[in-house]
């Protein structure tokens, strides 16, 4: 059989799934949990809560700030000890909601039971209930980039769903979390799929599964055997397969237009294999998103593994459970290699896009020393968007925004084949993003001069 | 660039075993002297730490020699390295920055400059002769000497092509060291596009070009000689696989690659057929090297989602 793969560019990192066979352990509880208010996209989350309050898990922490947010609940029991600032991924001080951890009491709202429910016994969800209980849920994309996703499944006007496209790529190196996922939660993965479809009122949904997951795609296979709306995919490996766009292009051949055109003008709605789990918690078992999987691993990391982690848990913790830091120089980063940010302290704690923690050791850790561009043409042919990244590179470099612009800057997803393909080994997403987010900004403030209705801005690409 | 000193091999073999010690001298000569220049001139010219370590002067060196004859004196050959190394490359900041191929801008430097050393090839087998080697006409000039005699009797003493492609040329010069034989070039372009060191789009099609624009030619008026001697000959397969493919100076996109081969073996079959040189080959890539940016400029790669839908 002919496997579907998207058309332009791409690359084949190594994969060092190391934790591929390692079942899903439950994270100990932190000390402290902190929850910074942006670990979405779109505006920040409101507290509702003050210092001093107590709170159990599941208790509404802070409120959506607008359409394209989500709320924040307590993924712990105990005192909210601060409404402060802590550094995130990013690097950034973010405002931040820290609960000191007393016990493990549960909001009585929540069911707990393992029992599965199916959508075929609860004829009263219908699409309008499913999308109020998925964004009261507080449930983004949990594949990285953590879009609200009841503003995915709310399409802008002129468009129309045909077919959700869950996301089990799971391209990235070392990261294993959603193949776990689908290996251990498959049913309740399938319900979430079938809230998806009902709430985007569609027929039809894929699922996309690189055939390095074989036994994830007999085994969703055979769970979908009797239903002809769900169709299994499996796809030829490649990154950056797991991108929104290389995922709709694999999966049913169409290639969205140039941003701010979303998935939606092709038909197409992407989520990711957690969020649907997530969707199903949250309609079925009253559950807000609260928990996610994260695989910790890395070459030298003795016992890596993937963990069930309470949102808030610091790197740190999970790191030592995985018997700590390798000596020497480590980097470590939230994600994977390929599109992983380093993060400046082990105190950044696990968000709602956090799906690894990648150690890289040694002289993985450290960048090899640029050689000059010898214009092999190797990135040009690597970028899955078809740009021309040396081009993007230098002009960036040169602060040539305009030119910039002209060459389509906005459209590089940042998924790093152009740097991990340089034979020179230049730092071109670097630039790239530097001067990306330069002509972002000018965007901005244009079509801020132009009309001052804000306007809602697509969801940002990432790659799980 | 170890790639592409690897995929060379065969040719050198084949011209050490064709032309014995002058080959020896004509390459150790060169790529000594490119290496040297290049580290001088970085060292006390830019100033910079020299990087002879990425291995493009080792490379722009054994191009130099596979571009010359193998009786050529030593010193004709060290100013053949100055300029490929000073003006072809450091001037422009070395690595990465020359617009031109380097070896070709030393190679036309001297065809020009001394255009009698340039044009005599020694016939094979004088293992053991340098300066002294005996002398013949290559197959390019008996295809000049057709066409402008308009008689295409004398292309009868062309060599097979089985000939040409082993470099067994009989009573002939066999031209420069590294044209001799096609069959080890397209050995060496076999190593790169199995490596992935290039693709195939431009060598394929310059070769493509020559071979349909000439084969048209011959068609039309016998003088002109047959596709398949033409791009036997000269030195058309090492300038499609090593000198044209040159990272720095060809275009970054599959397509402008392909324009950028179109023109080149079009300009080769008209420099060859009706320009004052036997061998347009280096004359064309040069002339394609100036447009390449121009090139990079207009050819874009297609973009996502910019061929819409089904």
């Amino acid at each position: 059989m002919k496997l579907h793969t998207f058309k332009i560019g791409g690359v084949h990192p190594l994969e060092y799934k190391i934790t591929a066979e390692s079942p899903v352990q439950k994270a100990e509880l932190p000390e402290k949990a902190i929850f910074p208010l942006n670990q979405h996209i779109g505006a920040l989350a409101k507290p509702v809560v003050k210092k001093g309050d107590q709170v159990k898990v599941g208790s509404l922490l802070a409120e959506a700030g607008g359409f394209v947010s989500a709320p924040i609940y307590s993924s712990v029991s105990g005192t909210v000890v601060e409404i402060g600032k802590s550094i995130d991924a990013t690097g950034y001080l973010q405002p931040s909601i820290i609960v000191q951890v007393e016990g493990d009491e549960w909001d009585p709202g929540i069911d707990r039971s393992e029992q599965l429910e199916k959508l075929s016994d609860h004829p009263e969800y219908t699409a309008e209930v499913i999308a109020s209980r998925i964004r009261k849920a507080g449930v983004t994309g949990m594949g990285g980039a953590s879009f609200p996703t009841t503003v995915k499944l709310s399409p802008p006007p002129g468009t129309k769903a045909e077919c959700i496209i869950l996301n089990g790529v799971e391209c990235e190196p070392y990261i294993t979390s959603d193949y776990r996922l689908m290996m251990e939660h498959p049913d309740e993965l399938l319900v979430g799929l079938d809230l998806l479809m009902k709430a985007a009122k569609v027929e039809k949904g894929y699922i996309g599964i690189e055939e390095n997951k074989p036994e994830a795609i007999r085994l969703l296979t055979e769970k979908t055997a009797g239903d002809p709306r769900v169709e299994i995919v499996p796809l030829a490996m490649k990154y950056p397969q797991g991108g929104e766009k290389q995922l709709v292009d694999a999966v049913i051949n169409r290639q969205i237009p140039a941003p701010p055109a979303l998935p939606v003008h092709v038909g197409a709605i992407v989520q990711n294999v957690g969020t649907a789990v997530a969707v199903y918690q949250a309609v079925m078992k009253n559950r807000p998103l609260i928990e996610r999987l994260v695989t910790v691993s890395g070459k030298r990391i003795t016992h890596p593994g993937n963990f069930q982690v309470r949102l808030g848990t610091p790197f740190s913790q999970l790191i030592k459970a995985c018997g700590g830091l390798p000596d020497g120089d480590n980097k470590v980063l939230a994600g994977g290699p390929m599109m992983g940010k380093a993060v400046v302290s082990l105190d950044v704690p696990v968000c709602k896009g956090t799906n690894a923690v990648t150690v890289l050791s040694g002289s993985d850790a450290r960048r090899k020393t640029p050689q000059p561009c010898i214009r092999c043409g190797k990135c040009v042919s690597a970028c899955p968007m078809g740009l021309e990244p040396y081009l993007l590179a230098t002009l960036s470099a040169f602060k040539q925004y305009d030119r910039l612009e002209a060459e389509e800057v906005t459209s590089c997803i940042s998924c790093g084949s152009c740097q991990y393909t340089c034979p020179a080994h230049r730092p071109i997403l670097d630039n790239i993003l530097q001067g990306k987010s330069v002509v972002m900004g000018k965007i901005k403030a244009r079509s801020k001069a132009k009309k001052p209705a804000t306007k809602t801005t697509g969801p940002s690409s990432v790659i799980s | 660039m170890y790639g592409v000193i690897i995929a060379l091999i065969p040719a050198i073999i084949v011209s050490l075993v064709y032309f014995g010690v002058g080959s020896a001298v004509v390459l150790s000569t060169s790529v000594a002297s490119c290496v040297f220049f290049e580290w001088a001139i970085s060292k006390y010219i830019l100033k910079v730490n020299p990087s002879l370590s990425d291995g493009s002067a080792i490379v722009t060196g054994l191009l130099l020699a596979m571009n010359l004859p193998s009786n050529l004196p030593v010193w004709i050959i060290l100013i053949g390295a100055l300029v490929a190394i000073g003006i072809g490359k450091m001037t422009f900041g070395g690595l990465g920055n020359n617009p031109f191929n380097p070896a070709l801008v030393g190679r036309c430097f001297l065809l020009v400059s001394f255009p009698v050393q340039m044009t005599v090839w020694p016939v094979a087998g004088q293992l053991t002769s340098y300066l002294d080697a005996q002398t013949g006409a290559t197959p390019l000039a008996l295809m000049k000497h057709a066409i402008k005699a308009g008689d295409p009797s004398i292309l009868q003493q062309l060599p097979s092509a089985t000939q040409m492609l082993l470099g067994t040329n009989p009573n002939l010069g066999l031209g420069s060291i590294g044209e001799v034989c096609a069959a080890a070039l397209i050995l060496g372009l076999i190593y790169m596009l199995w490596k992935k060191i290039i693709t195939w789009h431009i060598p394929i099609t310059i070769i493509a070009t020559v071979f349909v624009f000439s084969g048209l030619l011959h068609l039309a008026n016998p003088v002109y000689a047959d596709p398949l001697s033409v791009i036997l000959s000269g030195g058309l397969m090492l300038g499609a696989i090593f000198m044209a493919t040159d990272y720095v100076t060809s275009p970054m996109t599959y397509k402008g690659q392909i324009i950028y081969g179109v023109a080149i073996g079009f300009l080769t079959v008209v420099i060859r057929d009706w320009g004052s040189y036997p061998e347009g080959m280096s004359f064309a890539i040069l002339i394609m090297n100036a447009f390449t940016p121009l090139i990079n400029h207009y050819v874009k790669p297609r973009r996502y989602g910019e061929q819409l839908n089904s």
